[in-house]
């Protein structure tokens, strides 16, 4: 494996902004890793690499733009995120010939910043799944254990980044969709709060819960990320028109944890965790307090609601999200419809997977006349008392702290066949969702057990990442460092 | 036999003039090729968002004050669920728990009975594509130039009990939004067009009978056509002792009936639920202010005005205010020659129905309401005779210009001049010995006789009054 691959990618920044190492390097190196890897982790749906090392010889050419935070750094997408003149599946059958003539707005940003795409993520389809085993091409594995998943939805990503196959890649976060894949493979991601970072060109599942954010190696390199895809977007009305902090200042200078108060939910932290996770999770809160954090509990009661009021919201939502689907425009088209009820019934029976067609039809139910009233408007009602807890939470808290995952990756096809246990892996990232607020998953260690990664959630408060990426980033330096899987 | 009342509520939809879509920035314009007015957003493309038209809102609004609405401060867009080729998302965003207008309310006048309707609520949403079905390949086609474009429904209160009642709302709806500049009000275009919810029940009864929703009326005469049909058709199925189906029926004007299309069984459930990718609308008051003030005076107020000022009848001022253009044409004809009723009377009985025959608005006349106001005035002070001034309003109307240049050039002057109207009384008078004789022996009658003689013989330049006078001078 390359040098440059172990560097972070705050540090191939430093490397080509002195040039010594090139766009070319960077981008050969990653192409490299993917020949290397792929073949074991199926990360990826797509590999741009004719594109991406053109692109790259060409700004070689130029020279380094210090204007341009991601000059020449190398990144992954999720295929959930429209990439103009770059497939765009959503790990679908009835978007796999779909090819976007646009980008969304956060590719066009980190674009703009100087970013190479290097390829597209495997995923959940529709990101509906917590272990990217529902992607109708391809099962993706953990880099740190081939025979386990992910996690999901954004399962691609995390273990693109974990294997080393680039410096950050792109998830989606409905439910979780960040924080477990980041979680399950040792890498840190943020979901930001919900308006940070436009939606346009995202696929959309769950409209009022999806955020775009980074999964990267460390803190520092997700607050860059962020930093350029975060802003208002006049083409998302639910981007958010505020100033954006300087996040990478706020991360990279945060080096201990005096004063900063972390709540610690008895929600969270009760039965129910592995003895690893907790193992980890209480050696990292041990660590925040030997840097000068002070831990106060706090309540979460309405956790119980999360995940019964989340899978209202989202299948309802994706069940009018995915409608557009219907094989007239573009995408997959029954080549045997006669009528119009053929052609919808057939290419969305085929086009989409089981989990898909669930979901379609458990939210089809929740809206539907005489139930929409019982499910649908209760669930919005759950979901004002969910965020308020956090409110009152934040109270006494400036950061809530908390294990991402009950447990460590579990084995491929484990829970393939009962939805209900896939949904409880995303227990504990829900409900940042439903109440909008940003947070990470970091990785605190490896199980005991399992020799799996264990990942630790931050949450912050509306708008402020910049506290939860400088606590993780001072977190991270107090413990021991999982280093990279080997595969 | 039992005596029923029609009730009759109505569901229109106004296509709003702004430039772009209410979602997206594409252009409205009617009539360019098939999906020449498509983008990402208006095609339904994945990941795509909607982003609110702002003028789009002010149009909105200001139909919701100008029907005395109140408007609400936040209203929250809904998703309208349904599958069909022509919508490209697979919902239509339309308002639906909270409008942005509700509680309003119209006036209309029938047979001279004045009446109020009230209106329910108003809301935003956007329109569907079209769908194209082609016989000779056997295929169906969709333009989504229409798909995305801004509309506002107006939803009234059952309040009207027959066609003529819903006619005339229907009619003062258009006037207003027309006045307004907020819709062409283009029912061939569609930019204007209703759907009719029709009952029927027994004559002093409270409850209402179940209602048959009646699509395709697009246009006024359709309307009441079709709300004639089913009240019929709904009085024919009580009388056969059958029950009246609530359903979506279908009317077909080359038949006059109407026809059933769907039954409350197959009815959609949209499953409407607020848009997540919409914030909430809120209204800013001083915008509101703002618009309010840019109101132009609105039918019903120039219509009093005009029967108060102008004294004008009460069907005159209707006629005349119900287009804004007429009254404007009106108003400028007036302004340079002050004798409102006697313009109205052109308007009503020569403009109008030239107009008509021509198919073209007021704003588009070659005759200058400075010309039409110069004709009355010439007709008034005795230059022309009233009956020349018909017979050369067909030219006036295709050509325009002045007409008393057209009058002199024609040689049509009216004879006032007594002598010169003498000389032809003369020889009327002496070329008819016979009907002189009987005249002086009582037959009085004649009178009209020897007047349309000398008529005939001036070419009908004789100024009336005069011959008159004169004859009975000479025949006394």
């Amino acid at each position: 494996m390359s040098d440059i691959l172990s560097l972070s990618l705050a540090g191939l920044r430093a490397r080509l902004a002195d040039r010594s190492v090139s766009a070319t390097d960077a981008v050969s190196s990653c192409l490299e890793r993917i020949a290397d890897t792929e073949p074991a982790i199926e990360a990826l749906l797509t590999v741009t690499g004719e594109a991406a090392l053109t692109q790259a010889q060409a700004m070689d050419a130029a020279g380094p733009d210090a204007s341009k935070p991601l000059w020449g750094v190398p990144v992954v997408v999720k295929d959930a995120i429209c990439t103009k003149g770059v497939a765009t599946t959503c790990a679908s059958r009835i978007l796999e010939n779909f090819v976007p003539f646009y980008d969304a707005t956060c590719v066009a940003r980190l674009k703009e910043a100087g970013a190479i795409l290097l390829g597209k993520a495997n995923m959940d389809e529709f990101a509906m799944g917590s272990s990217t085993e529902n992607s109708a091409f391809q099962k993706t594995r953990n880099p740190w254990n081939l025979d386990k998943v992910p996690g999901g939805s954004s399962g691609g990503s995390g273990a693109t980044v974990a294997a080393g196959q680039c410096f950050a890649a792109l998830g989606t976060d409905t439910g979780g969709s960040i924080r477990l894949p980041a979680s399950f493979c040792g890498v840190t991601g943020i979901k930001p709060t919900y308006g940070r970072i436009s939606r346009y060109g995202v696929v959309a599942y769950g409209s009022s819960l999806d955020q775009v954010g980074p999964l990267a190696r460390t803190a520092e390199d997700c607050a860059v990320m962020l930093q350029v895809m975060s802003g208002h977007d006049a083409k998302d009305s639910t981007s958010a028109p505020r100033e954006v902090p300087d996040f990478a200042a706020q991360t990279a200078t945060r080096k201990d944890l005096k004063g900063l108060r972390l709540g610690l939910p008895e929600e969270y932290w009760g039965e129910g965790l592995t003895a690893e996770v907790r193992a980890c999770c209480d050696q990292a809160v041990d660590a925040a307090k030997g840097l000068g954090a002070v831990v106060v509990p706090v309540k979460l009661p309405h956790t119980k609601y999360a995940i019964a009021t989340y899978y209202i919201v989202a299948m309802a939502e994706a069940s009018s999200n995915l409608a557009r689907f219907d094989g007239v425009r573009y995408g997959f088209r029954h080549p045997d419809a006669k009528d119009l009820r053929d052609l919808y019934e057939m290419s969305r029976s085929e086009g989409f997977g089981e989990e898909v067609q669930r979901r379609i039809v458990l939210g089809t139910y929740v809206l539907s006349a005489g139930y929409y009233d019982a499910y649908y408007r209760k669930a919005a009602q759950v979901r004002r008392l969910i965020r308020q807890d956090f409110l009152d939470a934040f109270q006494a808290c400036d950061v809530i702290v908390g294990p991402t995952s009950p447990f460590t990756a579990f084995g491929l096809g484990e829970k393939a066949d009962d939805p209900l246990q896939m949904y409880l892996a995303d227990i504990f990232t829900i409900s940042l969702n439903l109440s909008g607020l940003p947070g990470l998953s970091m990785p605190v260690g490896l199980g005991q057990e399992s020799g799996l990664p264990v990942g630790l959630q931050m949450f912050g408060k509306a708008w402020d990442e910049g506290t939860i990426l400088g606590a993780a980033n001072a977190l991270s330096g107090a413990l021991p460092q999982i280093g990279m899987p080997k595969i | 036999m039992a005596e029923y009342e029609a009730v009759i509520g109505l569901e229109v939809h106004a296509q709003l003039l702004t430039e772009s879509k209410i979602f997206c920035s594409c252009s409205t314009r009617f009539g360019n090729d098939p999906n020449e007015n498509v983008c990402p957003v208006c095609s339904g493309m994945p990941g795509v968002l909607p982003v609110l038209n702002e003028r789009a809102v002010e149009y909105a609004a200001k139909m919701g004050m100008a029907i005395d609405c109140a408007l609400n401060p936040v209203s929250v867009f809904a998703r309208k669920n349904y599958f069909y080729p022509d919508l490209p998302k697979g919902y239509q965003i339309s308002q639906f728990e909270l409008p942005i207008a509700e509680h309003g309310k119209v006036d209309i006048l029938v047979d001279g009975v004045a009446k109020t309707i009230g209106v329910t609520r108003i809301h935003m949403e956007e329109d569907a594509g079209k769908n194209i079905h082609s016989a000779t390949d056997n295929a169906s086609y969709v333009d989504l130039n229409r798909a995305c474009v801004p509309l506002i429904e107006i939803v009234s209160e059952p309040d009207m009990r027959s066609a003529d009642e819903a006619v005339a709302y229907l009619k003062e709806l258009r006037s207003i939004l027309v006045y307004l500049g907020i819709c062409d009000g283009n029912m061939e275009e569609g930019s204007f067009r209703c759907d009719a919810n029709v009952s029927i029940r027994p004559k002093g009864q409270e409850e209402f009978g179940t209602r048959a929703e009646i699509k395709n009326v697009n246009s006024f005469r359709n309307v009441h056509k079709a709300i004639e049909y089913e009240i019929q058709r709904q009085k024919d199925c009580l009388e056969d002792g059958e029950a009246i189906v609530q359903e979506t029926r279908l009317y077909n004007p080359d038949k006059n009936v109407t026809a059933s299309m769907r039954g409350k069984e197959e009815a959609h459930d949209y499953r409407y639920f607020p848009d997540p990718d919409l914030v909430p609308l809120k209204l800013d008051p001083a915008k509101l202010e703002q618009w309010k003030a840019q109101l132009p005076e609105l039918p019903r107020v120039r219509r009093q005005r005009f029967e108060n000022d102008f004294g004008l009848s009460a069907n005159d001022a209707a006629t005349i205010t119900a287009e804004r253009d007429l009254a404007d044409y009106f108003e400028a004809a007036c302004a340079a020659y002050a004798q409102p009723k006697k313009i109205a009377n052109w308007i009503m009985s020569e403009l109008l129905r030239e107009m008509g025959e021509a198919k073209l608005a007021a704003a588009q006349l070659k005759l200058a309401p400075s010309d039409l106001a110069k004709l009355v005035k010439l007709v008034d002070e005795g230059v022309i005779s009233g009956k020349i001034g018909k017979q050369i309003f067909p030219d006036l109307f295709a050509q325009g210009g002045d007409p008393e240049a057209l009058v002199k050039a024609k040689g049509l002057v009216q004879i006032s001049d007594s002598s010169a109207l003498e000389e032809a009384i003369d020889a009327v008078l002496a070329a008819s010995p016979a009907e002189v004789e009987a005249y002086k022996g009582g037959k009085t009658k004649l009178m009209g006789f020897f007047v349309g003689q000398v008529m005939k013989a001036t070419k009908g330049q004789a100024n009336p009054g005069l011959l008159n006078q004169l004859l009975a001078k000479k025949l006394s």
